[in-house]
């Protein structure tokens, strides 16, 4: 049962774009009565594996910016070992109410469309000293872009990296946020570095629940391989499927999750 | 092309050093994957029908912890020590990525980038191998 609906929550995490984490710790607390702390184990390992899994085919394409990648990864990081450390202290019901804030964010996100902000900027003095400015490969050939606005990007990561310590997420929409919103990063190459990026956040944090204790084998076990075996099967027929429905369908199922878990929070059932 | 931030041979070789570790970290995740299945077929096969219970929290026993005494439980072959040893493998990959990158920066002496490359490594083994993970 939990490997089955891991697997479905794999294969419309890849289809929509946001992962399988997000949905992972709902419907283990939610739906199968699991304690928070293990959901939240059994979820990072899933987040790693999703993000490791798919790296090749992301790569291939040419879109991520390393650079851009290894700085913000010290903020992500940093800010995965601070969740991890503030997981061991506050009450799960806490925990439950800031994950259905969170989840509510990613519901909205879904709804939203990319745009591209990045064309026709100026360099940027910390960008260029940190050699972040690149090029990527488009239609109409190589396009360099300059990257923007380097201080709120690399705060916004810390933020992004603390919730994924926090709650077992890849925290890609806060990613994203920062990489294309902040940062003026094209929108392509903000996903391809986020996706690079969630794993070895989640490495951070998982480090630190599996040494407490959080990682519990016979839970992992179908989640990893359910979530992965969904993630496969989800790329295989995502050139035909209907995105644009599915975002809408997940953003709603999202949402629920996010008020229902509120709502359990508050109650001190989670 | 005004590329800011390096010229065309260092591009290749980062995109090299890209495909490289893509391949790698499919390569780990697929062991991972076939080490934890392997272990959870026979942890089902072992444990029978005993309900789990992961609605009250516990924590997991030392052995199951800390990565010396996981890869003794995975090497005498126990199924939850197996399934560990597979996830601590998954948890590797990314760590691995980490490490190729440092070599790659520095193969194109970019040693800015190998000292942030190098933070964030030292970050990931200090949580593997902290003492309590408090």
């Amino acid at each position: 049962m939990v490997a089955l609906g891991s697997f479905l929550a794999g294969m419309l995490g890849s289809l929509t774009g946001l992962g399988g984490g997000v949905v992972i710790v709902p419907l283990l607390t939610l739906v199968f009565g699991v304690d928070i702390r293990y959901a939240i184990g059994a979820s990072l390992v899933s987040v790693i594996a999703t993000s490791s899994g798919a790296a090749a085919a992301y790569l291939r394409e040419g879109y991520s910016n390393m650079r851009v990648g290894m700085f913000l990864e010290i903020a992500t990081t940093v800010g995965a070992v601070s969740g991890a450390f503030l997981a061991g202290y506050l009450h799960t019901s806490v925990i439950a109410i800031v994950f259905g804030v969170v989840l509510l964010y990613s519901a909205y996100t879904t709804t939203q469309t990319a745009t591209d902000s990045a064309a026709g900027m100026a360099p940027d003095r910390i960008a260029t000293t940190l050699r972040l400015d690149a090029n990527y490969p488009t239609a109409e050939g190589l396009k360099s872009y300059h990257v923007r606005n380097v201080p709120i990007g690399f705060g916004l990561m810390y933020v992004a990296g603390v919730l994924s310590g926090l709650l077992g997420i890849g925290s890609g929409a806060v990613k994203v946020l920062a990489m294309d919103q902040a940062m003026k990063i094209p929108f392509k190459v903000s996903t391809t570095t986020s996706n690079f990026m969630i794993g070895v956040t989640a490495a951070a944090s998982a480090g630190i629940y599996l040494r407490r204790g959080y990682i519990d084998p016979g839970l992992a076990m179908p989640v990893m391989l359910g979530v992965l075996a969904g993630a496969l099967v989800g790329a295989r027929i995502l050139p035909g499927a209907k995105v644009r429905t599915l975002r809408i369908v997940f953003g709603v199922v999202i949402a629920a999750l996010a008020i229902e878990m509120i709502f359990q929070g508050v109650r001190g059932k989670l | 092309m005004m590329a800011a931030g390096g010229g065309v041979g260092e591009k290749v070789d980062d995109k090299n050093v890209e495909l490289f570790l893509g391949k790698l970290l499919r390569w780990g995740v697929l062991l991972a994957a076939l080490v934890v299945f392997f272990g959870g077929v026979w942890f089902v096969a072992e444990s029978h029908d005993v309900p789990q219970n992961y609605r009250t929290f516990r924590g997991e026993p030392v052995e199951l912890r800390a990565v010396p005494q996981i890869v003794d439980q995975a090497i005498a072959l126990r199924p939850l020590g197996l399934i560990q040893f597979g996830l601590l493998l998954l948890i590797a990959t990314p760590v691995a990525r980490v490490l190729f990158s440092v070599l790659g920066f520095a193969l194109e002496r970019d040693w800015m980038y190998v000292v942030f490359t190098l933070l964030v490594l030292a970050l990931l083994i200090y949580t593997l191998t902290s003492r309590s993970g408090v």
